[in-house]
C-alpha cells in the first residue's frame, strides 16, 4: 500500500502552495485578438477555465513547480537535449511527409507535438522511434549521431513508445506482457512465476495500477493496459531517456487520464524526456512544458508552451493567422446557399461510448454545413454514424422527415445519404476494379435488370460523370488504384452522385489531392448545393471549411460546443470556438474518444 | 528463355517478370507442356488421349470454378471434396427416383453445406478456412453415414452421361465447359459478380458503398457447394459407382491448386476463370507427362507441390499493392 | 475532468481499481470456461455414460486399446497445438506422419538409432522448409503446408516404390519394443506420449520460447515490437511440428511392426479438430497442450462408443466431431469478439 502511494507523493509536498500556472496569464497580444471577437462574451470566464484545466494536472504541475524558475525560455535552453533531429526530410511516393524538420526533446521536459492531419507528426514519431529511416537529416541521441534500424533497437537504446492503441498481447496475462522476454527464471531455465507475479505487481503499483497480474490483459480497462505498456516500455530498456506518447488519452476515462498525468510527472521528475502527442488542448496545457507545431510536413513553431495561448496555438496548428485579411475567392466556393426549407437531414442525440456525446445537427436542402473541430474531435465519427457505418448507443437520424435505421449502411444509402469517407484508399475506392466499375459500384442494382448488369446504362452514367467531373483516366477501364488522388476522389464522388443522393457527407474531400483537382472538387460541391443537395463538409483546411460552409457546427471531444452562423462563419470565430476550454459543469465529461484520429493519423 | 530473362532481370524488373508470370504463366506452362509432349511423347496427339485427359480434368474444373469464387471473395472452401462425397451418397440413395431427382437432391445437399459455410462466415464471422474445415470433417462423415459402402449405380441415363459423347466430346467435358462459361458470365456481367470482386478487393469500401456483403458471401459458398455437388454427380456417373470413402479426397487441394496456379491471388478481388481452367489443365498435363515418361506418380505430387509454391510466390509479390 | 481537491492518492487508486474490470461479465467468464474446459466435461460425461451403458467399455483391455491408439494422434496434436497457438496451421502432418513411419521401418534394419534419427531428420527438414517459407517469405501457412502435404506423400511414395513396398520393422529389435513393449502394464507409446506432453506443457507454459509462441499468435506486430523473435519462433514451431509428426509416425510403425503406406489421410483434420475442441483458439494466442490431449481422447472415446453401439457406422464419429467443431468454433468467435480480440 505504501508503494501504491508512492508516485503521487513524490510531487505531493510542494502541492497546494504552488502557483497554479507558472507562466502567468496569457500574453497581451493574444488577449487582444480574443477580446476583439463579437461572440466572445466573457473573456474572464475563459481564464478561470484555464485555471481549471491546470488543476486537472495538479500533481504534475506541482512536480514542475519545483523548477518553476527553469520553466521560462532560458531554463528550457539549459536542460540537456536528449534526442534531437536536424533538417529531417522523409519522402513517400508522391508525398513529402517531412520537410527539413528540427526537433529537440530535452531531459525532464514534456514536449507536446501537435499538428493537424498530414502535418507529419506520425512520420516524425516513426523516425524518432526507428520505424522509418529518414531520407535526409541527422538524428542525435545522448549527444551522439544515432540511427535505429528497428523499433526494437530504439527501444533498447532507451526510447520507449506508447501508442494510442495498446500494442501488447491481449490474451496473455498482465505479468507475461510486462515481462515478455525478460521473465525471471530459475536454475534450469524455467520461468519462476511466483517471482514474475510479485515483480509485475510491484512494477504496476509504481504506476498506480493494482490488478491481478495473472488475468489476461484484455480484461483490463484501456487505461490500465496503457499503464502496463508504459511500465513495460520504461522497464524494458536498461535506462529510459525518452518516452514518446502518441495520443495516449484517446480512449481513457477521466480518472485514468489523471493517473497517466501523475506518471508523466514522475517521468519528468526522473529526468526523462517525454514527447506527448495529443489534440486535446486542456491536456497539453496541463502537462506539457514545450510545444512543437508541424503543418504540412514543416516545422511551424517550437518553444515553451507557457508563453503561448490557446488561440495562438490553434491558429498555428490550422495555419491561419488571426485577423488575417484575405482577398476573396482563394477557394472556389461562392456565396451562401442557405434556404429556409425544412431540414433534409436531421441527426439527434448521436451517442457512442468514448466517441460521440449527444451530437445533434441539421442540414437543409441546398445548404453546406461545415463540421469544425480539431482532429479527433468526433467529426469523422459523426459523419460515419449518420451514414450508418458506426453502430450507435443512442440517437436518431431522419432524412426529409423519414427516420433512417441507424447502424446500417444500406439503409442510410437507400434513404439518400452518401458518405465520401476520409480514408479514401482503404474505405473508398476498390483499387483493383476499373474506373467504370468503381463508379457503378453502389448503383449496380439500379443499373441491372434481373441481376444482369446493363453495360449500356453504366456506360451512359460513367460517360456523364467522367466528363462532368473531368475525371482523367487513360480509359474507363483503367484500374482506380493507378489514378491520382484527385481523380480517385472524383470517381468516388461520381459513385455517389450516380445514386442521386439527398444528403452528401464529405469527409476531407480535398485532402491529399493536387491544387487543380482541389479547386474542381470545391467548385463541384458548390454546384451540388446549388442544385439542392444537403452537404455536410468536414475539412481540416480551415479556409475550405469557412468559405465552403454556410454554417459551421463545432465539435470538441465528441460533443457539439458551438455553431457559427451568418457573419460569424469566420476563421477567427471558428478558432475561438475550438480553442475555448470546456466549461465546467455544463459541458459533458471530456470525451476520451478519437477513433477518428486513429483512422486519420496516417496523414 | 524464360529462365534467362529471370536471371538477367534487375531487382526492379523482377516484380514485372513475376507479374507477367502470374498473369500469363499458366498459359505459357500449358503451351510448353503441349509442345514437349507433342515432340517427345508417342501417341500424344490422338483424339483418344485428349478425350481421356479432358474427362479426367472435368470434375476438377467444375469444383475449381466454385473455389475461384470463394478465393475471389478473400476466402476459401475446404469442404468441396466432402461435398462431392455427400453428393455421391445422395445420388446412390435417390437413384431409385431417377437421375433427375437424384441430381436435384445432391444439389440441394451441396447448397445446404454451402449455406452453413456461408452463414458461419458471413454472420458469425468465423474465418473461412476454419468454418469450411468443420464442414469438411462433418460432410464426409454424413456421406459415409448415409452410404457406408461402395454401391454400383446401374442406370442407363447415368451410364450415357458418364461415358457418352456429343460430336466426339464427352458430355462431362461439355458440361464442365458450359459451367465455366456460365461462371465467367456471372463474374463479368452480373451485379453479383461485380459485388463479389469489390468485396474481395476491399471489404471496408464495399461495406461503406452499401453492398450486401453478407448476402454475396453466402451466395458464394452456396454456389461453391452446388458446383461441388454437380462434380460429385458427374463423377458418380462416370465411375458407374458411388464411393463416398474415396470420392473427392484431396479435391479441395486440386481445386485450390488450379485456382492459384491460374494466377488468382489468395488476397481476393480477382476471379480468373480462364486461368483457373488452364491451371487445372496444367496440373493434369503435368501429371500425364510425368507418367507417360515413366516417372512415378510420386514425382507428380512433388512437382505439383513445387508448382503451387512457385505460383503463390509469384502472386505474393503482386499482392502488395 | 474536475478533481475533488481533498482526494488523497489512495482514494484515487481505490477509485481507479474499482473501474477496473472492464468486460469480465459473468456470461463471458462462463463461455470462456466452457471453451477451455468444455471438452473435459464432455469427455467425463461420455465416458461415464459409456461405462454404465456398455460392460465392455470400462474394461482394462478396452481402455488400454484406446490409450495406445490415441497416443500417435496425441503426439501429432501436441505439435499442432504449438502451430495453432502461433496463429498458423499445418496441413502436412498426415503425410509427414506416414513418411516418418516408412522411414523408421526402413531404417530399423540398420539399428534403432537410424530408425529414430532418419525420420526425425527428414520430417524435421520438411517442417523447417515449411517454417522458412511461412516465416521468411510470408506465404500463407495453409497453402504452404498443403503443398508440403503433397510433397511429403510424394517422397513417401517414391521411397516405397509407389506404395508397393511395405518395410517391416526388424524383429525383436529395441525399436519394435518402443511400440509394442509394456512398462508397468502400460504400453510404452502411452508412456512416451505422456512424457512428451509433460515436456510440451513445460515448453509452452514455462519457457521463454513458449511465451514467444503465445505472443506471436496473440499479436504478431506487438510481439515484434516487444522484441520477440517472430520469424525464428514460427520457424521453430513448424520444425517442431514436423519432428513430432515424424516421431509419431515412427512410433506408430514400431507398434504396427511395419511402415504402412496408406495411413495418415485426414490425420491433419483429426489433429486440428482435437486441438480446437481442446480449447485452443484457431486464431492463435491462446491454448494449452492438456486441452489437446483431452480433445484427442474425446475423439477416440466417441469413436469407441460408436463402435460399441455396433449398429452405428464409424462414420458417425466424423459427423459428431464436425458438429463439435462447429459449436466450438462459434463459441470461440463469439468469445473473441466479446473480448475485442482482433
Amino acid at each position: 500500500m505504501a508503494a501504491a502511494n508512492e508516485p503521487p507523493e513524490r510531487h505531493g509536498p510542494d502541492g497546494p502552495g504552488g502557483p497554479a500556472r507558472p507562466a502567468g496569464p496569457p500574453p497581451a497580444d493574444a488577449r487582444d485578438v480574443r477580446d476583439g471577437g463579437p461572440g466572445d462574451a466573457v473573456p474572464g470566464a475563459r481564464d478561470r477555465e484555464a485555471d481549471d484545466g491546470v488543476r486537472i494536472g495538479k500533481d504534475v504541475r506541482i512536480g514542475k513547480d519545483g523548477r518553476a524558475g527553469e520553466d521560462g525560455r532560458d531554463g528550457a535552453e539549459q536542460r540537456p537535449a536528449v534526442l534531437s533531429v536536424r533538417g529531417l526530410t522523409k519522402r513517400f511516393p508522391g508525398v513529402l511527409a517531412l520537410d527539413g524538420v528540427d526537433f529537440t526533446a530535452r531531459a525532464g521536459e514534456v514536449h507536446a507535438l501537435v499538428g493537424e492531419n498530414g502535418a507529419g507528426k506520425s512520420t516524425l514519431i516513426k523516425v524518432l522511434t526507428g520505424v522509418y529511416r529518414p531520407d535526409e537529416g541527422e538524428l542525435s541521441y545522448r549527444g551522439e549521431p544515432a540511427s535505429f534500424a528497428t523499433p526494437l533497437a530504439a527501444q533498447q537504446a532507451g526510447i520507449s513508445t506508447i501508442y494510442q492503441e495498446v500494442n501488447l498481447i491481449p490474451l496473455m496475462s498482465v505479468a507475461r506482457n510486462l515481462l515478455l522476454g525478460r521473465e525471471p527464471r530459475r536454475r534450469g531455465g524455467l520461468i519462476d512465476f511466483g517471482r514474475m507475479h510479485r515483480e509485475s505487481e510491484r512494477m504496476l503499483l509504481d504506476y498506480g495500477v493494482r490488478v491481478d497480474v495473472r488475468r489476461p490483459l484484455a480484461e483490463l480497462g484501456v487505461g490500465a493496459q496503457q499503464m502496463v505498456a508504459l511500465a513495460r516500455a520504461v522497464s524494458a530498456a536498461g535506462r529510459t531517456d525518452v518516452v514518446v506518447m502518441d495520443e495516449p488519452t484517446s480512449s481513457l476515462e477521466p480518472r485514468e487520464v489523471e493517473t497517466l498525468f501523475g506518471v508523466i510527472g514522475r517521468l519528468r521528475a526522473d529526468g526523462v524526456a517525454v514527447v506527448y502527442v495529443s489534440h486535446r488542448l486542456d491536456e497539453l496545457y496541463a502537462v506539457c512544458d514545450a510545444v512543437t507545431v508541424l503543418r504540412d510536413g514543416r516545422l511551424v513553431h517550437t518553444g515553451p508552451l507557457a508563453g503561448l495561448d490557446r488561440l495562438r496555438l490553434v491558429s498555428l496548428m490550422l495555419g491561419r493567422e488571426m485577423g488575417e485579411v484575405r482577398a476573396e475567392g482563394l477557394t472556389k466556393f461562392t456565396g451562401d446557399h442557405g434556404t429556409g426549407e425544412e431540414p433534409v437531414l436531421r441527426a439527434e442525440g448521436l451517442t457512442r461510448r468514448h466517441e460521440l456525446h449527444d451530437v445533434s445537427l441539421e442540414v437543409r436542402p441546398g445548404e453546406v454545413v461545415g463540421l469544425g473541430g480539431l482532429l479527433g474531435s468526433g467529426r469523422t465519427e459523426t459523419a460515419k454514424a449518420i451514414a450508418g457505418a458506426l453502430p450507435l448507443g443512442a440517437g436518431r437520424v431522419t432524412v426529409a422527415g423519414a427516420p433512417v435505421r441507424t447502424g446500417s449502411t444500406p439503409a442510410a444509402i437507400r434513404a439518400g445519404i452518401s458518405l465520401l469517407p476520409e480514408d479514401r484508399k482503404s474505405e473508398g475506392i476498390v483499387p483493383g476494379l476499373s474506373v467504370r466499375e468503381n463508379i457503378a459500384l453502389a448503383a449496380l442494382p439500379r443499373m441491372s435488370r434481373y441481376g444482369l448488369v446493363s453495360e449500356a446504362r453504366i456506360d451512359a452514367v460513367v460517360e456523364t460523370f467522367v466528363s462532368r467531373l473531368r475525371i482523367k483516366a487513360a480509359s474507363p477501364h483503367q484500374k482506380v488504384g493507378e489514378l491520382s488522388g484527385g481523380n480517385q476522389q472524383k470517381v468516388l464522388l461520381a459513385r455517389w452522385l450516380a445514386m442521386q443522393p439527398k444528403v452528401l457527407l464529405l469527409d476531407e474531400p480535398t485532402r491529399g489531392i493536387d491544387v487543380g483537382a482541389k479547386a474542381e472538387v470545391q467548385k463541384l460541391v458548390d454546384e451540388l448545393a446549388e442544385d439542392g443537395l444537403g452537404v455536410l463538409l468536414i475539412s481540416s483546411d480551415v479556409e475550405e471549411l469557412i468559405e465552403g460552409s454556410d454554417r459551421v457546427v463545432v465539435l470538441r471531444d465528441g460533443a457539439v460546443v458551438g455553431e457559427l452562423t451568418g457573419d460569424d462563419v469566420t476563421e477567427d470565430r471558428l478558432m475561438e470556438a475550438i480553442a475555448a476550454a470546456a466549461e465546467p459543469g455544463t459541458a459533458p465529461a471530456p470525451a476520451p474518444g478519437a477513433a477518428g484520429a486513429k483512422a486519420a493519423g496516417h496523414g | 528463355m524464360a529462365d534467362l530473362t529471370l536471371r538477367r532481370a534487375l531487382p526492379a524488373d523482377r516484380e514485372r517478370v513475376l507479374r507477367w508470370l502470374q498473369e500469363y504463366g499458366v498459359y505459357l506452362g500449358v503451351a510448353l507442356l503441349l509442345l514437349v509432349n507433342i515432340a517427345f511423347t508417342p501417341h500424344f496427339l490422338s483424339a483418344e488421349n485428349f478425350r481421356t485427359q479432358a474427362v479426367q480434368v472435368a470434375p476438377v474444373v467444375i469444383v475449381a470454378l466454385g473455389m475461384a469464387l470463394a478465393i475471389g471473395s478473400e476466402g476459401v472452401d475446404l469442404s468441396v471434396g466432402s461435398v462431392m462425397a455427400l453428393s455421391t451418397s445422395l445420388v446412390a440413395l435417390y437413384m431409385g427416383y431417377g437421375p433427375w431427382i437424384a441430381l436435384i437432391v445432391a444439389v440441394v445437399g451441396g447448397a445446404a453445406v454451402g449455406l452453413v459455410n456461408g452463414s458461419l462466415i458471413a454472420f458469425i464471422g468465423v474465418q473461412p478456412i476454419v468454418a469450411t474445415l468443420a464442414l469438411m470433417v462433418g460432410a464426409r462423415g454424413l456421406a459415409l453415414v448415409l452410404l457406408p459402402q461402395l454401391e454400383d449405380i446401374r442406370d442407363p441415363g447415368m451410364a450415357t452421361l458418364g461415358s457418352g459423347e456429343f460430336a466426339g466430346v464427352p458430355y462431362v467435358v461439355l458440361i464442365a465447359a458450359a459451367l465455366a462459361l456460365v461462371v465467367a458470365f456471372v463474374v463479368r456481367r452480373t451485379t453479383f459478380g461485380r459485388q463479389l470482386l469489390a468485396i474481395g478487393d476491399s471489404r471496408p469500401a464495399a461495406k461503406l458503398a452499401g453492398l450486401p456483403v453478407r448476402r454475396v458471401l453466402i451466395v458464394v459458398y452456396v454456389v461453391c457447394g452446388v458446383l461441388a455437388a454437380v462434380a460429385g454427380f458427374l463423377a458418380t456417373a462416370r465411375l458407374s459407382a458411388s464411393d463416398p470413402t474415396s470420392l473427392g479426397n484431396l479435391m479441395e487441394l486440386s481445386a485450390i491448386t488450379a485456382v492459384v496456379v491460374g494466377g488468382t491471388p489468395l488476397t481476393g478481388g480477382r476471379v480468373r476463370i480462364g486461368g483457373t481452367v488452364a491451371g487445372a489443365v496444367l496440373i493434369q498435363l503435368l501429371t500425364a507427362t510425368l507418367i507417360k515418361h515413366d516417372l512415378e506418380p510420386s514425382w507428380t505430387q512433388i512437382a505439383q507441390a513445387v508448382v503451387i509454391i512457385l505460383a503463390v510466390y509469384a502472386a505474393r509479390e503482386r499482392g502488395k499493392r | 475532468m474536475t478533481v475533488v481537491k481533498d482526494e488523497t492518492p489512495a482514494d484515487r487508486l481505490a477509485a481507479y481499481d474499482a473501474a477496473e474490470p472492464a468486460g469480465s461479465g459473468r456470461g463471458e467468464r462462463l463461455s470462456a470456461l466452457a471453451q477451455q474446459h468444455g471438452a473435459l466435461v464432455a469427455l467425463v460425461a461420455i465416458a461415464a455414460v459409456a461405462s454404465l451403458s456398455f460392460d465392455s467399455f470400462a474394461t482394462t483391455g478396452n481402455i488400454e486399446n484406446m490409450a495406445v491408439s490415441s497416443a500417435f494422434l496425441a503426439i501429432v496434436a501436441l505439435g499442432m497445438t504449438f502451430v495453432i497457438v502461433t496463429g498458423g496451421i499445418d496441413l502436412s502432418v498426415g503425410s509427414v506422419f506416414v513418411l516418418g513411419g516408412v522411414l523408421a521401418a526402413w531404417g530399423s534394419r540398420h539399428g534403432t538409432v537410424v530408425a529414430l534419427l532418419l525420420p526425425l531428420a527428414v520430417c524435421g527438414l520438411i517442417g523447417l522448409v515449411n517454417g522458412l517459407l511461412i516465416a521468411r517469405l510470408r506465404l500463407a501457412p495453409f497453402i504452404v503446408t498443403l503443398a508440403a502435404m503433397l510433397g511429403a506423400r510424394g517422397v513417401m511414395l517414391s521411397v516405397t516404390d509407389e506404395g508397393a513396398d511395405t518395410y517391416l520393422v526388424a524383429e525383436g529389435s529395441l525399436f519394435a519394443d518402443l511400440g509394442q513393449g509394456k512398462l508397468l502394464g502400460i504400453g510404452v507409446p502411452v508412456w512416451i506420449t505422456a512424457a512428451l506432453f509433460v515436456a510440451g506443457g513445460i515448453l509452452l507454459r514455462r519457457t521463454r520460447f513458449g511465451q514467444h509462441v503465445y505472443a506471436v499468435g496473440g499479436n504478431e506486430d506487438a510481439a515484434a515490437l516487444m522484441g520477440a523473435p517472430v520469424a525464428r519462433t514460427k520457424t521453430l514451431v513448424y520444425t517442431l511440428n514436423g519432428l513430432l509428426a515424424g516421431f509419431a509416425g515412427a512410433l506408430n510403425a514400431a507398434w504396427l511392426d511395419s511402415g504402412v503406406t496408406i495411413l495418415g489421410y485426414g490425420m491433419e483434420l483429426e489433429a486440428i479438430a482435437a486441438v480446437v475442441i481442446g480449447g485452443t483458439l484457431l486464431s492463435g494466442g491462446m491454448g494449452f497442450v492438456g486441452g489437446s490431449l483431452v480433445g484427442v481422447l474425446l475423439l477416440k472415446v466417441i469413436q469407441n462408443v460408436i463402435n460399441q453401439i455396433g449398429s452405428l457406422d464409424s462414420a458417425y464419429q466424423q459427423v459428431v466431431s464436425g458438429g463439435f467443431l462447429v459449436v466450438v468454433v462459434i463459441a470461440q468467435t463469439w468469445l473473441a469478439r466479446r473480448r475485442r480480440v482482433p
